[in-house]
């Protein structure tokens, strides 16, 4: 097992980026310029379904400024698109996902089918609006509600079992209940944006909005047939992503192609419109659960399915219906999960994926439960805690979810709870409290990391991550400020670059104690080799061994006679070196770590009041107690937290896409349209950390924060409101309509 | 880029000159919602012309009540300290709309000419007889959450989409407009009309009897009233920034327990703010209760028909009715 290593449990750091972030210095994947660039602009399908007969240029072609219009007929070969085509036998890499540009299908509507590349932003996105396309239009199906009856139209990713099947169904207490959710988009602040520019036949360079740089080089090189070390990827900053930048879209390799075709460095944004239908959505999502206990709340049977959608032509699912299968201590257990293909773009990874789906039904249904059983929903999740992670039957690293459950009640004052739903009023307004329990996995990624040691004091660290947001560079400067015993002010991180040594993508909530380790380890080579270095070259150290040196806050000394020291600054004069210089590796989780089960959790408690005429709710207060093992920066830990509460918020009470079905067609791919929670939607929030250090999973003791903020948070709003009104919404979002 | 010229008047006559001359100007204020129209391709007026600089931005009363410039702020006009204390119900509509940043540029005037909110109105990709007459109402059979309950019609079925206007509706006010040959005066509820065959018309500027080409609204007028009870209730989709699914502005005297005067109008309810003319009658006489404002709402809502996703605006507009007339009783 690897050690705990030290970190201040609150450490009253500002972001360290934060003020380039609010002062317009941060460069963003779009804000780069670059000489002799032009701008390409995407034209978008206006049906769902059918191929592309002809594409009327000719207004464009003319319009000023215009140097090209790339789609299917002219569109340079990609090499990844048919890897195969001389050899279909041959298994190996395609590129996954849409193939823009590749034929004249259309999959969805909004897919990009041509793109106009000009001189300026503004000719361009001119340009593009006046191509036009004809079409051959084929019926197109985008109505979730209809085809999900139709079995025939379902792929089976996944069944499970343990214990007897539909077990609920003769329990002494259950229900069975269905729950939807609609489609919800990321869309961040940040537009998705590449600029991509070519430096001769076989060496790119890309500035992207991603949230794995190496992933994106790994991707256009396969893609391309490039070197991948021929292939830099640059992402300085990144305004969120949320699970959008996962992975490239099909304006990643388009800016590519468009780059190689007018051979000038060229410029993509995608718009906020074309963001609702180029780059991921959390999938729509049906779900039933059947679920039953004992007299005493014990449970004895979860029956859980799920289908969601995706799109024709890629096939993307989720684990929903997982939390079901573990969260709980449940002898009979049975799920089954299946995909629904519609004329749709494809869905794709969104805070949280899974969870948060699979979460809203079951922590309604026992919540629901609970209510049958007259058992306080917080009581009837200690009745059921899992001590041994029911499929894997391991403990786990850690589990400190029954803290969660005591912090967060106190903090929301629980005892003020109706237990008669709609029993109470404030001002007025019908009081409800809820509670939900979120989970998500956790784990130690594999990271490497680059310490440069300066001679003027300075530590730079660097690794090839991006920080999408949750506070990166600030939480490693705070570990590399205590690893290497030397304040904050002397570390700097570097990330967002594919030339820094490897760094994971950013997803799963599995950064800090990936890169962590791997900067813990860093360190610690530094302070050998600073010891050596002592040894070989200042006199005073000379003939002793490195194990009879200490290294403490940048100075290195004789253990038995601590008068013998030297600073590291002065090691390096010594040596007549400006840097010393080394990359390590985190290493892979110890052996131990397989026989434990590891996953962060999360409670959220709501307390809400909903106007008893207009169905109107107004949140009061929301609390999350977290057990993410060891908090590294209660500050960017804290933020995290409320940003997940918030987009639990929308996902909860306002976001939502409309679709008219006739036309396969968003009807609200714009934010005055869209809603996404405001502040004033958002209440005071308070943050509890349990902070137990997890050194099972990593020595950072950190285990993951990301996805278990928002995973809960949803249905402690709709048990919130059940307890406010005695009304139980099982389809999100909770609009006013749904409580009058 | 779509070229248009661009011209700066400083005059309301210079500015109607203009407009008359080129069918396809159009005057800009704040911008906030012409120039999104503009982007989305939904209208590409040959010319701008700018009204920013006309002398229109007073607000100024005497006793017979307060006349309104029509390129005065919707935050000034909110933050007005007559408006504030004699017309509050105004005050408080405008507040409940858009942001603290549109209304900072908003004006009157632009805020009665704003165009609904109708997606497919917005999507030029779509049907829509407001945007191109004879294209089809997409919205009949399509996403009709947001759409009218009240003096639809088979081509459009569009609401108004402003708060300010519904106050301005309950309050008697006038719409002051001038023209190439002279001014003119509409009542604020027969500014704006209902779809009938021409959905393309929102309003009664340049058109009807007495209309002019290149109408320019000058101000608004609304006359001195003793309200001392008032309510503007907004029911929308989150807590600030949407659109209103349905809303509702009361004003009301009462004498006693006794209701002496009321003003009622809805917004979110049809294709302009919504005057509930039978319902003050109703309600006037009677005393304040809780019995009286549900038989009121139930008034209100009579005759109101949905297009299947917006059919809980009758249930809801009962609500937000009643509700708003028995919060607008309480007020001290
Ligand atoms: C995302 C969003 C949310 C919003 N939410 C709300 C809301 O909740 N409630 C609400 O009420 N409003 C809302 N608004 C709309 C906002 O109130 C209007 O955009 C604004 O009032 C328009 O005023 P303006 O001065 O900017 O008009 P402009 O955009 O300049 O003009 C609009 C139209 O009015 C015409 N016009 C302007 N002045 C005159 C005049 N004096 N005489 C004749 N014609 C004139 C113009 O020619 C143009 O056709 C929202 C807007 C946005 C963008």
């Amino acid at each position: 097992m690897d050690k705990e290593l030290l970190i201040p449990t609150s450490f009253a750091d500002d972001r360290v980026d934060g003020v380039d972030k609010v002062t317009g210095k941060a460069t963003y994947a779009a804000e780069h310029q670059l000489a002799n660039m032009v701008y390409a602009v995407f034209v978008c399908s206006t049906i769902a379904k059918g191929s592309i007969k002809n594409m009327i240029l000719a207004d464009a072609k003319r319009a000023a400024g215009v140097l090209d219009i790339i789609y299917y007929a002219n569109c340079p070969a990609v090499p990844g698109y048919n890897p195969y085509a001389k050899d279909p036998n041959k298994k190996g890499y395609e590129w996954r996902g849409l193939k823009v540009f590749n034929d004249n299908k259309v999959y969805s509507n909004g897919q990009p089918i041509a793109m106009v590349i000009a001189d300026t932003m503004e000719r361009a996105v001119h340009a593009a609006s006046l191509v036009k396309a004809e079409y051959v239009k084929e019926e197109s199906d985008t109505d979730f509600e209809n085809a999900k009856a139709d079995e025939k139209k379902l792929k089976k990713p996944g069944e499970y079992k343990r214990g007897d099947t539909d077990a609920y169904k003769k329990g002494e207490v259950s229900l069975e209940e269905e729950y939807t959710i609609p489609s919800e988009t990321h869309n961040p602040m940040e537009l998705h944006a590449t600029i991509a520019a070519w430096d001769g036949d076989d060496k790119l360079t890309v500035y992207d909005k991603s949230q794995g740089p190496k992933g994106t080089q790994r991707e256009l090189a396969q893609c391309f047939g490039l070197d991948e070390k021929n292939v830099r990827v640059v992402v300085e900053y990144v305004g969120g992503a949320f699970g959008s930048g996962l992975r490239s879209w099909p304006h990643v390799p388009a800016a590519v192609i468009a780059a190689k075709k007018v051979k000038r460095p060229v410029k993509l944004i995608v718009t906020r419109e074309q963001m609702f239908t180029t780059v991921g959505y959390r999938p729509h999502a049906w779900q039933k659960i059947g679920i039953s206990a004992g007299k005493d709340g014990k449970l004895t049977g979860i029956t859980h399915h799920a289908v969601s959608i995706t799109s024709r032509y890629e096939d993307f699912g989720e684990g929903i219906v997982n939390v079901s299968q573990f969260l709980y201590d449940c002898p009979n257990v049975n799920t089954s999960y299946r995909l629904l293909p519609l004329d749709v773009n494809t869905p794709t990874w969104m805070r949280g994926p899974g969870p948060a789906t699979g979460c809203f039904a079951l922590e309604s249904a026992l919540d629901e439960l609970s209510y049958k059983l007259n058992i306080d929903p917080i009581e009837l999740r200690v009745i059921n805690h899992a001590v041994l992670h029911p499929i894997s039957k391991l403990p786990w690293s850690t589990k400190f979810l029954k803290e969660c459950y005591v912090l967060g009640k106190e903090k929301i004052g629980w005892q003020n709870r109706p237990t008669v739903p709609g029993s109470v009023t404030e001002d007025g307004m019908l009081v409800g409290y809820g509670m939900a329990g979120g989970v998500f996995g956790a784990g130690r990624g594999q990271a490497s990391a680059k310490g440069i040691l300066k001679a003027d004091g300075t530590l730079t660290l660097q690794s090839a991550v991006s920080d999408m947001g949750p506070g990166t560079s600030t939480a490693m400067v705070t570990m590399g400020a205590q690893f290497m015993e030397l304040p904050a002010n002397k570390i700097s991180f570097e990330l967002g670059d594919t030339d820094l040594p490897n760094g994971p993508t950013q997803g799963g909530s599995g950064t800090t104690s990936a890169i962590g380790t791997a900067i813990n380890v860093v360190c610690t080579a530094l302070k050998q080799t600073l010891k050596e270095m002592a040894i070989a070259n200042v006199p005073a150290f000379a003939n002793l061994k490195p194990e009879a040196l200490k290294y403490e806050q940048g100075i290195i000394s004789v253990t038995d006679n601590v008068s013998i020291n030297i600073s590291y600054t002065d090691i390096l004069k010594a040596a007549n070196k400006p840097e010393i210089e080394v990359v390590k590796d985190s290493g892979r989780a110890t052996a131990e770590a397989q026989k434990y089960a590891m996953n962060s959790f999360s409670v959220h408690f709501v307390k809400l009041h909903v106007h008893p005429v207009t169905g109107v709710i107004k949140l009061k207060q929301i609390v999350s107690a977290a057990d993410a093992g060891k908090i590294i920066s209660e500050n960017t830990a804290r933020s995290q937290m409320v940003g997940g509460a918030v987009g639990g918020i929308g996902m909860a009470l306002t976001e939502e896409v409309n679709i008219d079905n006739r036309y396969g067609r968003y009807t609200n791919a714009n934010f005055g349209d869209y809603h996404v929670p405001v502040n004033a939607d958002a209440p005071p929030m308070d943050v509890v950390f349990v902070n137990k250090a997890d050194i099972i999973i990593s020595p950072t003791g950190a285990k993951g924060i990301g996805e278990i903020a928002l995973v809960g948070v949803a249905p402690a709003i709709a048990n919130a409101v059940y307890n406010a009104t005695g009304k139980r919404i099982r389809n999100l979002p909770i609009t006013p309509d749904k409580l009058i | 880029m779509i070229n248009f010229d661009y011209i700066r008047t400083s005059t309301a006559k210079a500015a109607v000159e203009a407009k008359a001359k080129s069918a396809s100007s159009q005057f800009i204020a704040g911008g906030t919602n012409l120039v999104d129209l503009m982007k989305k391709g939904v209208t590409s007026p040959e010319k701008l012309i700018d009204i920013n600089s006309l002398p229109l931005k007073q607000i100024t009363a005497d006793a017979k009540g307060v006349l309104i410039g029509a390129l005065a702020l919707n935050s000034e006009v909110a933050e007005n300290a007559i408006i504030k204390t004699k017309y509050p119900l105004l005050a408080q509509a405008i507040n409940a709309g858009a942001s603290a940043q549109l209304r900072n540029m908003a004006t009157v005037g632009g805020n009665m000419m704003q165009r609904t909110r109708c997606s497919y109105f917005y999507d030029i990709t779509m049907p829509c007889n407001k945007r191109e007459p004879g294209s089809g109402c997409g919205a009949l059979q399509g996403q009709n959450r947001m759409h009218a309950v009240f003096g639809t019609s088979e081509k459009c079925i569009a609401v108004h989409p402003s708060d300010m206007c519904v106050a301005l509706a309950a309050l008697d006010a006038t719409v002051h407009i001038t023209g190439a040959k002279g001014d003119r005066k509409i009542l604020f509820t027969d500014f704006h009309r209902l779809p009938g065959d021409t959905p393309e018309l929102d309003n009664n500027l340049s058109t009807g009897p007495g209309g002019q080409k290149g109408e320019l609204i000058t101000g608004i007028h609304i006359p001195a009233n003793s309200f001392t009870k008032f309510h503007y209730l907004k029911i929308r989709d989150r807590s600030s920034y949407a659109f209103a699914l349905v809303s509702v502005a009361v004003a009301l005297e009462i004498s006693g327990n006794t209701i002496t005067n009321a003003k009622l109008a809805m917004g979110g309810v049809a294709h302009k703010p919504w005057r509930l003319s039978a319902v003050e009658k109703f309600v006037t006489g009677k005393t304040a209760t809780k019995e009286t404002f549900a038989a009121a709402a139930n008034m209100a809502m009579e005759g109101a028909a949905g297009f299947g996703q917006n059919n809980f605006k009758i249930k809801m507009g009962k609500a937000a009715v009643a509700e708003a007339l028995l919060q607008a009783s309480q007020k001290i």
